[in-house]
């Protein structure tokens, strides 16, 4: 989906996606398996799709002419990301803001991930990865790997014995008002 | 007035155990459930000091079990599992999370996560998916783990499990624990604390074995159920072969979920008991905590929704140190594995590569006898009463120890099952042995009847016989090792008095050499 600059909003609507032959050579997703949402006929969308779906000569094709639908661009709301939220992502995923432009990014980004909002998605379900239609590969009880310690061990800096060294436990970050951050300053 | 209160109380029903996750993190709330001002305004802080309450405590358990996956090869890599190794031998890549690895589903641990979920009655998801939980922690490499949060392998089962009740404890109820759901997930390293040098020594060893967890809805009020539950878990999951299930090695760690409230009122604040490595702690940790619990609220204090760890040492719980409030997972879609699909004779496509499919029926149809049925099996082939069927299970090999004395033995099985769980049990116990291990066989035994059963020497005798635990395992027969003569009773009809039953005590005479 393109983000055009300022006003309307465009929608792109495909007609099938391209089959083409596996990626050879060593990979983990199968064939493509027959649950798959490709395969059938696609629920609800526009008169265009169901055409393709239905017409044996376009199968398999991308449209010649894709089809663009103009959607209203609802005023998308200006979301703020307060202190709290900001402390506890930085608790949780050990990221550092740094500064209110790190934080101006995320705001930025989150406000480009919410144009999903304006496309109806009723009736179709949530996907998460690009691949689910494949198999899951199911590897044999074998035996293939292992016994390379020293390989391993040679990504540590400190080791003992054949054992990683790690520090005693997690120390938690320090509280906020401990710690030495540009969020105290909106305090 | 008080008694009628506390009649009324008691004749409120108990709410219905809901889902582990919706039990309050806060502190305890009430809800008035039926016109009862007094009893239900009973609040833990308001009692007086002095006045112990009235109304009945109830304890709720919810345990989370999870059993290591009996298998050569891990859940997402090709390296071996075995338990004692040289530290870090058996990691690859993908379990050092070294960068540019990906996860490829073992077949086997698949297979046995569809058994278990038949054997506990579930319904098994035919499409399942698999998420990352992020924590931080030094024995996690990835930062995370794959496990399936949203849609696990197999959901609403039971297990049944009996337990002996009554004064005596020798009355035998069933009981039933709701299973929520089966899920496959990664374990974790081994982290050794070195508090001398303030430092962690992580082993990779075991990161990335598949687990199996078995989520029960706090059906349990006792730890006394919980580990009836989890014994009778541990037998199914080794009549399977789905996982060896022995505590000690870790590969069966249960955590439970304990609280506490008032019949009628809403569910109490939780706490997690963790580190908990053999089912007889199980028992006493749960029971602790439960106690613990109800001293805090009668003192006025509040339970903490916390983390604590058991010391079996000093036999009580206490608070473990790393755990910083409560967890955020951000769980999140495994984006590189797409949903597993499981497939039962009807939905399987033709012309399949039989080595990718997972076939629910093909597998059903291969399931062994669970513990329930053989122990039915057990009391209708050989007229023994369920208790004891129950004992023959529950001890490892008794079960084959008392069928091969019965094959051998021309004694009634009844008669046979008294000798087997009063004197050699009892006898093995004393010594501190496993059935693998008595020195004392089952042909040895089934002589020793037999010399009973004809009259040749008095049960009285029989008891007296006693090996000493350094003799060859019953080599000799007991024939040649009879030394008094006294022993002898001449032959007489058989019309025996019914033998007194005494175990077989060290100090008794008559040693067998």
């Amino acid at each position: 989906m393109r983000k055009s600059g300022g006003g309307r909003m465009w929608s792109l609507r495909f007609g099938r996606s391209i089959r083409g032959s596996p990626s050879g050579g060593a990979s983990h997703w199968g064939g493509l398996s027959p649950g798959s949402r490709f395969t059938q006929a696609a629920a609800g969308g526009s008169d265009g799709r169901q055409e393709a779906a239905g017409d044996p000569r376009r199968r398999g094709r991308v449209y010649q002419n894709p089809t663009w639908q103009h959607v209203e661009q609802r005023p998308l709301p200006e979301k703020k990301v307060t202190v709290e939220v900001l402390d506890h992502l930085e608790r949780l995923a050990l990221v550092d803001f740094r500064n209110w432009e790190g934080v101006q990014r995320l705001e930025k980004a989150i406000q480009f991930a919410d144009q999903l909002h304006a496309v109806n998605t009723e009736g179709v379900e949530p996907m998460d990865s690009v691949l689910e239609d494949r198999c899951l590969y199911l590897r044999e009880d074998n035996i293939t790997e292992g016994n390379c310690t020293e390989e391993l061990l040679r990504n540590a800096r400190e080791t003992v014995e054949e054992y990683f060294i790690a520090p005693p436990g997690n120390i938690p970050l320090p509280k906020l008002e401990e710690r030495d951050t540009f969020l105290q300053v909106s305090e | 007035m008080a008694a009628s209160i506390l009649r009324r109380s008691l004749l409120i029903p108990r709410c219905r155990a809901g889902d582990v996750a919706a039990l309050h993190s806060g502190p305890s709330r009430r809800r008035a459930q039926a016109p009862e001002p007094i009893a239900s305004g009973r609040r833990a802080g308001n009692c007086p000091a002095g006045e112990r309450g009235v109304a009945p405590w109830v304890a709720v358990v919810g345990l989370e079990i999870h059993a290591q996956i009996s298998s050569n090869s891990k859940l997402f890599s090709g390296s071996q599992v075995q338990f004692a190794a040289p530290p870090n031998s058996l990691v690859s890549f993908f379990d050092a999370s070294l960068p540019g690895t990906l996860p490829a589903l073992n077949r086997r641990c698949v297979e046995a996560a569809v058994m278990t979920g038949l054997a506990l009655n579930c319904s098994i998801n035919k499409k399942s998916l698999f998420d990352r939980k992020h924590y931080f922690y030094a024995d996690l490499p990835a930062g995370y783990q794959i496990t399936q949060q949203r849609l696990p392998v197999a959901v609403n089962g039971s297990l049944s499990y009996s337990l002996c009740v009554g004064g005596k404890k020798n009355q035998m109820v069933t009981r039933t624990v709701r299973i929520k759901q089966i899920q496959l997930e990664q374990d974790s390293g081994k982290s050794l604390h070195d508090d001398i040098r303030s430092q962690t020594l992580i082993d990779l060893n075991r990161a990335g074995v598949g687990l199996m967890e078995v989520v029960m809805e706090p059906d349990m009020s006792s730890g006394e159920e919980a580990a009836a539950a989890v014994r009778e878990l541990q037998l199914i999951l080794q009549t399977l072969g789905s996982s060896q299930a022995i505590m000690a090695e870790g590969q069966l760690r249960v955590d439970a979920n304990v609280s506490v409230h008032h019949p009628g009122e809403a569910y109490g604040v939780r706490t997690e008991v963790k580190n908990i490595n053999s089912a007889r702690f199980l028992a006493r940790a749960i029971d602790y905590e439960i106690q613990r619990q109800i001293k805090e609220l009668e003192n006025g204090g509040t339970v903490m929704n916390e983390t604590r760890a058991f010391d079996y040492k000093l036999g009580c719980t206490i608070p473990m140190r790393d755990k910083e409030g409560k967890q955020d997972y951000r769980f999140m879609p495994e984006p590189n594995l797409p949903p597993l699909i499981l497939y039962d004779t009807k939905s399987l496509p033709a012309n399949t590569n039989h080595q990718q499919v997972v076939n629910i029926d093909w597998i059903r149809e291969r399931l062994p006898d669970l513990p329930s049925v053989r122990r039915v099996k057990l009391v209708e082939q050989y007229g023994i009463l369920p208790e004891h069927s129950f004992t023959l299970l529950n001890e490892d090999g008794l079960m084959e120890f008392f069928e091969n004395v019965v094959r051998q033995t021309q004694m009634n099985p009844k008669k046979v099952i008294g000798w087997i769980l009063n004197d050699m049990l009892g006898y093995l116990k004393q010594y501190n042995l496993k059935v693998k291990e008595s020195p004392v066989s089952s042909l040895f035994l089934a002589d020793l009847l037999n010399l009973l059963e004809r009259g040749t020497i008095s049960s009285s005798a029989a008891n007296q016989l006693q090996v000493v635990p350094s003799a060859p395992s019953g080599s000799c027969p007991p024939v040649l090792l009879l030394l008094e003569p006294s022993l002898l009773l001449p032959t007489k009809p058989r019309n025996m008095p019914a033998a007194s039953r005494s175990s077989v005590g060290p100090g008794q005479a008559g040693s067998l050499r």
